[in-house]
């Protein structure tokens, strides 16, 4: 194949990439990077540093276009930078000590969980009663609503600052946004309102990939020719989905979508038992 | 320094996002195309690992490479105005919060600062 012809199927592949990680919301790098390698056939490594790359893209370029973000919860989102990018630190140092197969079968996982994680019910928890640690920290704010204002406290802050490590380390190691976690931790464990962990996450995951992205380049992990077109594609893709759901609610592309992770997951999984990766 | 209220710091965070996205953009756009018409033979294998060269791996020699014109160099200062990004956006909450003389969370956003600069300069 000829560097012109594999470059453009890197293109498109990170485009569509790009396109379905926006309208599902679980970003382009869950899926490029098995794309690059199974696909592909690339190291996983490099694999990991496109992704990456493409990942601090998506989430600067959608920040810039709509956040509004306030100091209430760019504090929650600093305050939860100082356990994710230590995490990343972390997760970039485990990948020279852990074998491309392991990262396979984690990555598998990964993909796996998100996916249910995708389907399942939703709720928004939050709640104005004061935590102590949460007051001291000013984890909290409030939003207007036809209502009124809505107010919120964050709970259970060790729980959710230990799962945003994990979010972390998962980052920095699999190249990923890690978006399912950080869900998690937010929602579940600190149970904020859906409007700041959207956002909050979103500020993050930027973040997050840059820590980790920094150790990458200098160990050698980012090769200029194939970030290229997977940075520039999954970029466009996901600023294209960005615009297509403002407009319109597309269910039945998300349940596609998920399942095309779900066999990605278990693909990834299968390739690395059997020694292919 | 005046504080900055809410609307103040998404301004200036949304439009430092959108100059260094777009800056990223163009000039891996540029590198890209340049590398194309560099390399027209059949693409080289992935499959194995065997990392970047120096030249493409310290921020000072990306940047000279870039400046004279070689594909990989300008791409890679691409990617590297990317990785600033996200750093630059996180060292703008820290002059926020100095502005609101709110301590606490100069500390905090300056300690992410400094985990982030660490990564970049000495990560390997």
């Amino acid at each position: 194949m000829s560097t012109l012809v594999f470059s453009a199927w890197l293109l498109l592949s990170s485009l569509l990439a790009g396109f379905l990680g926006a309208l599902t919301g679980l970003g382009g790098g869950v899926v490029i990077v098995p794309v690059l390698t199974l696909l592909f056939h690339v190291d996983i490594h490099y694999a990991i540093g496109a992704s990456l790359v493409s990942v601090i893209a998506t989430s600067s370029g959608a920040a810039a276009s709509y956040v509004r973000e306030g100091f209430s919860s760019v504090r929650i989102g600093m305050f939860l930078e100082v356990a994710t990018t230590l995490g990343a630190l972390f997760g970039a140092y485990l990948t020279s000590r852990v074998s491309a197969p392991t990262i396979g079968v984690i990555f598998g996982i990964v993909l796996l969980y998100s996916a249910w994680a995708s389907f399942r019910a939703k709720h928004d928890y939050h709640t104005d009663k004061p935590d102590a640690m949460a007051m001291r920290l000013k984890l909290k704010g409030s939003f207007p609503t036809p209502a009124g204002e809505d107010s919120y406290v964050a709970q259970r802050v060790p729980a959710g600052f230990g799962l945003m490590y994990l979010a972390g380390t998962l980052s920095g190691l699999l190249g990923i946004g890690s978006g399912a976690v950080k869900v998690l931790a937010m929602d579940q464990a600190m149970r904020l309102p859906f409007k700041v962990s959207t956002t909050t996450s979103n500020f993050m995951i930027g973040v997050t990939a840059a820590a980790s992205a920094g150790i990458y380049l200098s160990r050698g992990y980012i090769a200029p020719e194939l970030a290229m077109p997977v940075m520039l594609g999954v970029l466009a893709g996901s600023m294209i989905g960005a615009k297509v759901l403002v407009k319109a609610k597309v269910p039945m592309l998300r349940t596609v979508f998920s399942l095309v992770i779900v066999a990605l997951g278990f693909e990834m999984i299968y390739n690395s038992l059997a020694g292919k990766l | 320094m005046r504080a900055w209220d809410d609307q103040r710091m998404d301004d200036i965070i949304s439009n430092m996002l959108r100059f260094g996205v777009l800056t990223a953009a163009a000039l891996v756009f540029l590198g890209g195309v340049m590398y194309l018409f560099q390399n027209q033979g059949p693409v080289a294998s992935y499959h194995h690992f065997h990392g970047e060269p120096i030249t493409l791996r310290d921020p000072v020699q990306i940047f000279l490479g870039a400046i004279h014109g070689r594909a990989r160099g300008m791409i890679q200062l691409g990617l590297l105005v990317l990785i600033i990004t996200p750093i630059a956006r996180v060292f703008m909450c820290v002059v926020g919060f100095f502005t609101q003389r709110d301590r606490l969370y100069v500390a905090v956003s300056g300690l992410v600062l400094a985990v982030l600069l660490y990564s970049l300069v000495f990560g390997h």
